[in-house]
């Protein structure tokens, strides 16, 4: 059984508007990082808010671990297994202290004190955040204030983790610390990903990669398969990476080179 | 220019002050402050005040800044002073102009009402100095917990109270991104009269509010997904416990406040 | 439009000791295109908001056409309207009932005539792309994220700048919001002559665009001049730990390898030809 299944979701937010989600079938395996790209409006944050139980869906179903999320009782159960990270850094932390905030989910569970307590510091030196536990999160930079929010879901310990487009906000730098902290959570910790962006330098990164447009399942596959359809991807408003493009340049300029994803992987090819 | 308010700013600090339990500092301030209203003689007042002096030194708080934070209500101290010394009528004569008399008891009555809110003050603003805003909470929390069985929503106040501390830097820094924003569009908020300012306004209200919306929503989504369900049932990360040191301080307190009401 | 920056610092009373702005001297002539880049932090957003007075240095000038603005008394909105700055997320300083309204928001503050500042309304929201017509009389809190930011943006052009300053104009915008938001700056620069000041944390979006590169750092202006010149100062950028277009990347690792291409090329189909004429000429290692 999958960590995550959608059988033919469709969604609406309201009843006389074009649906958000036609028809989607997904699932995705647990220890995946799977990425989920698409331009603005193409249903890809609805998605994961039915992931979480923030939505329900309007047809068919989302079982996450076996439970239905559309049964009530499930709710608080899906939600400490699939845990949500936002895009506006300062818009999800709660409390005047970091520690405080990480916290948070393990209060709301009702995890003893002293156990929250371990859990708070694990989190936070998972993320890389240890010994900023007594700072204030509004003197934090963006990428920091993203790993805290990042503990805070860590430390209420899920299976997967759902990330709405956690770096829009951020600088390259602040981009590279949540990318960082993601790979590692996934690779070392065994966590589940999915991994909502716009930026294809990131989806590049995942095990596999959904393409979404206009609230359908345009394509998906591994980064390789996805990136070879240039064409595709620009026609569904999406980035194509720099060095897939250059890529395939040189490979109608007649330059043999396989399916490359990094810069690194395009120059070591060439070389 | 929005983040200057400092009254009573929390002054972070390890002292045995600071590490009072908030519910503790809490009481006292309450008691002290209720004994200060049965003081009836200026030797009462000069003993309070050595005992605020010796908080402030053993909290380590720097005096300068606890002076400075006291500007703001120089001008209420001043007013006070000047309506009671004018106004107050009684005893001899000790200076007289045209028709402006000062008497012997306005002088008292001025000078006894300028040390009591001068006192009050100060020592309202050392629970503030030196409690963190988050141990207030904690505090508050506790103490009205006992309520909740007359449906006080202790828990979700509390909640509340710390939303509202998390967010008023962000929004204050969003309140002057939007005013900047404005004025290079050639808003103008610093001429006119009160009704033109307060119209000018506007360009700022509006984004601020419609932000604050925005984040509140967001906020609110956030926290659903993280499994909050209210206070029931929430444990916490800090439990609050109460050490020797709260003990004896609570004691030397309730013997000061019940001692000085008899001055 | 000159715009001088003499020996300006600037300290946040906050932050004590920290500088924001550490001596910077600078020169902006007009038509030009300059990109603006650093990391958050670096003084970028604080060195624009000099030019138009929005904050005065705690040393040293800023002399816009002859007149130093951190005098006292200058008339700060005659400069804001001639140097228009665009913040960065500007959608969210849309207020009025009507997109009419906000963008004549600006104009009426320069009491301008109501047929003026009808025929600049109209104008800034042909320049975004947005129907004047269709969109005059909706509210602009309806619209999607990216056609509330060209509001906003029309706002702004609606006061008609000589200088016009963007901050991160297009965080956020998806790659065809990204592809209007370009073309609308480069008419601006070469159709209308205005000058204009990008900050961007995407390199390839400077280098394609601008006649002049800015590096900041920690308050500091550490690399000035054409684009080419400054991404090829490829150690000194790898030391403040900043991006390089993706394309100078590449180029610049091949060189490093021992291909002998030219780094100076910003555009995909440019690149491919170098790389491949290279590569034939060399037979790969």
């Amino acid at each position: 059984m999958s960590l995550v299944e959608l059988r033919e979701v469709g969604f609406s937010y309201n009843e006389n508007d074009t649906p958000a989600l036609k028809n989607i079938s997904l699932s995705i395996e647990s220890g995946d990082f799977v990425a989920i790209i698409g331009g603005n409006g193409s249903g890809k944050s609805t998605l994961a808010k039915l992931l979480n139980v923030l939505l329900i869906p309007s047809s068919g179903e989302v079982i996450i671990a076996g439970m239905n999320t559309a049964e009530e009782e499930n709710k608080w159960k899906i939600r400490q297994k699939v845990g949500m990270v936002f895009q506006n850094p300062d818009n999800q932390l709660v409390a005047t202290m970091v520690e405080d905030d990480v916290a948070f989910g393990p209060e709301n569970l009702g995890i003893p004190s002293p156990e929250i307590r371990q859990r708070v510091d694990r989190a936070l030196k998972m993320v890389g955040m240890d010994g900023f536990q007594k700072h204030a999160p509004h003197k934090l930079s963006g990428g920091q204030k993203q790993r805290v929010a990042i503990a805070g879901i860590i430390a209420m310990e899920p299976e997967c983790i759902v990330l709405d487009e956690p770096t829009a906000m951020l600088d390259p730098r602040g981009r590279k610390e949540v990318m960082e902290t993601v790979e590692y959570l996934n690779k070392e910790k065994g966590i589940t990903i999915i991994y909502i962006t716009h930026f294809m330098e990131e989806a590049v990164l995942a095990d596999k990669i959904v393409v979404m447009n206009q609230g359908l399942i345009y394509n998906q596959g591994s980064p390789a398969e996805i990136f070879q359809d240039i064409a595709g991807l620009k026609k569904v408003n999406l980035d194509v990476p720099v060095v897939v493009e250059l890529a395939s340049g040189l490979r109608k300029a007649g330059i043999s080179l396989p399916g490359v994803l990094s810069i690194d992987g395009l120059v070591n090819n060439l070389c | 220019m929005l983040t200057d308010i400092t009254i009573g700013q929390y002054i972070p600090c390890d002292s045995p002050i600071h590490r009072l339990d908030p519910r503790i500092k809490i009481i006292i301030t309450i008691l002290l402050i209720t004994a200060l209203f049965f003081i009836s003689r200026f030797t009462g007042f000069a003993i309070y005040l050595a005992f605020i002096i010796l908080i402030v030194i053993i909290s380590r708080l720097p005096v300068k800044r606890v002076l400075t934070g006291l500007k703001p209500i120089f001008f209420l101290v001043v007013l006070t002073l000047v309506l009671h010394v004018f106004l107050t009528r009684g005893g001899r004569v000790l200076w007289e102009w045209r028709f402006l008399r000062i008497e012997e008891a306005g002088l008292f009555t001025g000078l006894f009402m300028v040390s009591r809110i001068f006192l009050l003050i100060m020592f309202t603003s050392l629970l503030t100095l030196t409690t963190s805003p988050l141990q207030l909470t904690d505090g508050i929390e506790y103490l009205l917990t006992p309520l909740k069985r007359f449906g006080v929503p202790a828990g979700e106040l509390a909640m509340m109270m710390t939303i509202a501390l998390r967010f008023i830097p962000t929004l204050l820094e969003e309140a002057e991104k939007i005013m900047k924003a404005q004025m290079a569009r050639g808003a103008d908020f610093e001429s006119g009269n009160i009704i033109k300012r307060a119209k000018n306004l506007i360009p700022l209200l509006v984004p601020l509010f419609i932000s604050a919306f925005r984040r509140a929503d967001d906020l609110a989504l956030a926290m659903e997904s993280r499994c909050y369900r209210g206070g029931e049932g929430r444990t916490r990360l800090h439990e609050l416990k109460i050490k020797r040191s709260d003990i004896v301080s609570l004691i030397i307190s309730i013997i000061l406040g019940v001692g000085i009401s008899f001055f | 439009m000159l715009i001088e920056v003499k020996n300006a610092s600037h300290i946040y009373r906050q932050e004590q000791g920290y500088k924001a702005l550490d001596n910077i001297n600078l020169t902006i002539s007009d038509h030009e295109f300059i990109g603006l880049v650093g990391h958050t932090g670096s003084g970028k957003s604080t060195l624009v908001q000099l030019f138009n007075g929005l904050i005065k240095p705690t040393e040293g000038q800023v002399i816009v056409d002859g007149i130093d603005i951190t005098k006292d008394k200058v008339n700060l909105k005659e400069i804001r309207q001639k140097i228009g700055l665009v913040f960065q997320y500007p959608e969210h300083q849309l207020f009025e009932e009507t997109i009419f309204n906000d963008v004549a928001f600006g104009p009426r503050n320069l009491a301008l005539s109501e047929e003026e500042i009808y025929e600049r309304v109209k104008e800034a929201l042909d320049l975004v792309g947005l129907d004047f017509e269709y969109f005059k009389n909706r509210s602009p809190f309806n619209l999607s994220g990216g056609q509330q930011r060209k509001v906003a943006i029309a706002g702004v052009l609606a006061m008609k700048p000589e200088v016009l300053i963007l901050d991160e104009p297009s965080a956020g915008l998806d790659p065809r919001g990204r592809e209007q938001l370009i073309e609308l700056l480069d008419y601006l620069h070469h159709q209308q002559g205005v000058t204009i000041i990008l900050i961007s944390h995407r390199m390839e979006e400077v280098a394609r665009l601008s006649t002049r590169v800015l590096v900041m750092n920690q308050g500091r202006l550490v690399l000035d001049g054409p684009p080419e010149e400054v991404f090829s100062q490829v150690e000194r950028l790898r030391e403040i730990d900043l991006d390089l277009p993706e394309i100078t990347e590449i180029l610049w690792r091949l060189k490093e390898k021992g291909i002998n291409v030219r780094t100076n090329i910003f555009t995909i189909p440019e690149a491919v030809n170098e790389i491949a004429t290279e590569l034939r000429r060399l037979k790969p290692c």
